[in-house]
């Protein structure tokens, strides 16, 4: 409990400085707030003013920091420049499509990365760790991008067999998540497979085995155990780079979620939206990584007593 | 001595054989490969004869002898294209690991030797910019300074400079205690010269081999960047830019974006081979999994882990 505490406290000045960061953009990024959001209708130096003044632009920083937080706090993200509508309503209705992705290329890396990591690492030089071999090396290689494009050429466009485009469907979940997910599942193969051969050469293994363990045994209850940890901690690590590949995938293939929707609003300027994301995919990836240290922690006590140590 | 041990000798000096052949022959196609590099960054107009801008009169021909890659709509040659669009990757990529390099282990060195009240003010910040995924953080520079090669060179610097100055701070700590900087403190070395005669020389391995094996991952966030638009500016020849342009007129010209992005994957490969080899080449005793560069970064430091307890 002390353990959840104490990393729980660690991580709020991360939060804050993800937050400090989102909110110094609008002062980096160069033009005046109020002349983006006027921008087209023809607005005199007095409507730009009076709108700055209206948007607190004219407080001293640090006030509008402590205002830009409370807003945070009550869920209030700006106005976008483009729709006028609220960022907070534009963000809610694209998380479930960007949650849909990320969340079945996670499953893509893991039920391809962790059966394959294990079966090679359990027979190195074999016939099944050389395919593993090819599948990584075909993860870390090939761009996730690229790899998008070469499955649309040959399932969707060649075979017909799923929708390039998403039409909302099952179906067309499945080439955006293999995508994302492959260059995960070869990273995940690669820790696994190294991990599982190491373990096997460990003392507790040869302990095991003396008192009459299985090899099922052996296998389930400590090899896989023991290598299951950096590989949990790996999977919460990658989430955040899941997060963004899933911008590129979701402008792709015409996906509406977070990504795609950041991606476009840097182009076009609307930095509400701009700062929205980058609090809710700060915040999303500090939390992940919360709960992964609890998982980790649940699984590895010494875990626990590192943190306390330090 | 037995028959047996005698064998075991003999296959143990044959690999050890086998192994320096492939190291030579390693050695031999990395030189190559760094020559060719160079010269495509000096001078792409040495692999093609073809300007990447003209617009030829056939558009859209398939891959033949005359276009090996074949022509986009304005009937200019991919092949050509791609080659000088190696340039902006190079440049990108190997600009942005050099930007990290330095100013993560400036920063790194400071978080390490620094007063106590600076060096946690700076390694927090390391920490929050570590909480951030690379693209993201890339992301965000982009949106403030606009578009174009200089801009991912900076976007990719600061992105990856944290994780560097993660490691470069946590082996300063660990250098500081060790005898000889001691000895150099008592015997009245200033804070600088201290970091620059003894703590310095010894970062410079595994600092080397993080940067080297970044690369790989910096051509793909450089690809990715200039994928979404944020990179060179159309119609400057680009691979990530002509992969996305290649996109649109998938199922009618499908040489139009596989070459580029099957160019990104050979430099992928390439930068991570490189990347093992420098790393063997530089420190052949040193245990090679050790410093590669954390491409998977988090707020967690360290994994306390099973190897180091026992080592």
């Amino acid at each position: 409990m002390a353990f959840i505490l104490r990393r729980l406290l660690a991580s709020i000045p991360v939060v804050l400085g993800v937050t400090i960061i989102a909110f110094l953009l609008i002062h980096m990024v160069p033009g005046n707030p109020a002349q983006a959001m006027l921008f087209g209708s023809n607005a005199s130096t007095a409507q730009i003013a009076a709108l700055n003044k209206q948007l607190g632009l004219t407080l001293p920083l640090w006030e509008q920091y402590w205002n830009f937080l409370v807003q945070l706090l009550h869920g209030d993200l700006g106005i976008s420049y483009v729709t006028h509508n609220t960022v907070a309503h534009e963000l809610l209705s694209r998380i479930p499509s960007t949650l849909a992705l990320t969340g079945t290329a996670m499953l893509v890396a893991i039920i391809v990365g962790v059966p394959l990591g294990l079966v090679a690492g359990i027979r190195p030089n074999s016939v099944l760790d050389n395919i593993a071999r090819v599948v990584s090396f075909i993860g870390v290689a090939v761009p996730y991008f690229f790899l998008a494009l070469l499955l649309i050429l040959v399932v969707a466009l060649q075979f017909n067999l799923v929708p390039a485009i998403d039409d909302g469907s099952v179906s067309a979940l499945i080439l955006p998540a293999i995508s994302l997910g492959w260059g995960y599942a070869a990273i995940l193969t690669r820790l696994i497979r190294g991990r599982v051969i190491e373990e096997y050469r460990s003392d507790y293994v040869k302990s095991a085995r003396a008192r009459g363990c299985s090899e099922t045994r052996v296998l389930l209850g400590h090899v896989f155990r023991n290598s299951s940890i950096p590989a949990i901690t790996m999977i919460g690590l990658q989430f955040g780079n899941i997060l963004t590949g899933a911008a590129v995938t979701e402008v792709i293939f015409g996906r509406p979620g977070v990504g795609s929707f950041l991606a476009a609003s840097i182009t076009s300027k609307n930095i509400p939206v701009v700062q929205g994301a980058i609090v809710l995919i700060g915040i999303s990836y500090i939390v992940i990584n919360l709960l992964v240290d609890v998982v980790v922690g649940v699984v590895d006590p010494r875990t626990r007593l590192a943190t306390a140590a330090a | 001595m037995t028959t047996a041990s005698v064998n075991r000798i003999l296959t143990a000096t044959r690999r050890r054989r086998s192994a320096r052949r492939t190291s030579t022959v390693m050695s031999t196609a990395m030189v190559l490969i760094l020559v060719v590099s160079a010269a495509i960054l000096i001078d792409p107009g040495l692999f093609t004869h073809t300007n990447p801008l003209f617009n030829g009169t056939d558009s859209l021909a398939a891959p033949s002898a005359s276009h090996l890659f074949g022509t986009d709509q304005l009937g200019r040659d991919v092949f050509s294209r791609v080659i000088y669009g190696t340039r902006p990757v190079l440049i990108a990529s190997l600009g942005g690991v050099l930007l990290a390099t330095v100013a993560g282990v400036a920063i790194g060195i400071v978080g390490g030797v620094a007063p106590r009240t600076i060096s946690v003010v700076v390694m927090r910040v390391v920490d929050v910019l570590l909480a951030l995924p690379v693209l993201l953080i890339a992301l965000i520079l982009i949106a403030t300074i606009g578009a174009g090669t200089n801009s991912i060179i900076l976007a990719l610097g600061v992105a990856y400079t944290p994780g560097f100055a993660r490691v470069v701070e946590a082996s300063v700590r660990k250098l500081r205690s060790i005898e000889y900087v001691q000895a150099a403190k008592v015997f009245g070395s200033s804070g600088l010269r201290t970091a620059f005669r003894h703590l310095l020389p010894n970062l410079v391995t595994e600092v080397v081999v993080m940067a080297s094996s970044a690369v790989g991952w910096a051509v793909l966030t450089a690809t990715t960047l200039s994928f979404l638009g944020l990179g060179v500016q159309l119609p400057n020849p680009d691979w990530g830019s002509d992969l996305a342009a290649g996109a649109t007129s998938l199922s009618t010209a499908w040489w139009l974006s596989t070459f580029p992005g099957l160019a990104i994957t050979v430099t992928i490969l390439i930068a991570n081979f490189a990347g093992d080899w420098f790393m063997r080449l530089i420190d052949p005793v040193g245990r090679p999994t050790r410093t590669k560069f954390r491409a998977f970064r988090g707020l967690r430091t360290e994994q306390p882990s099973a190897q180091e307890e026992k080592a």
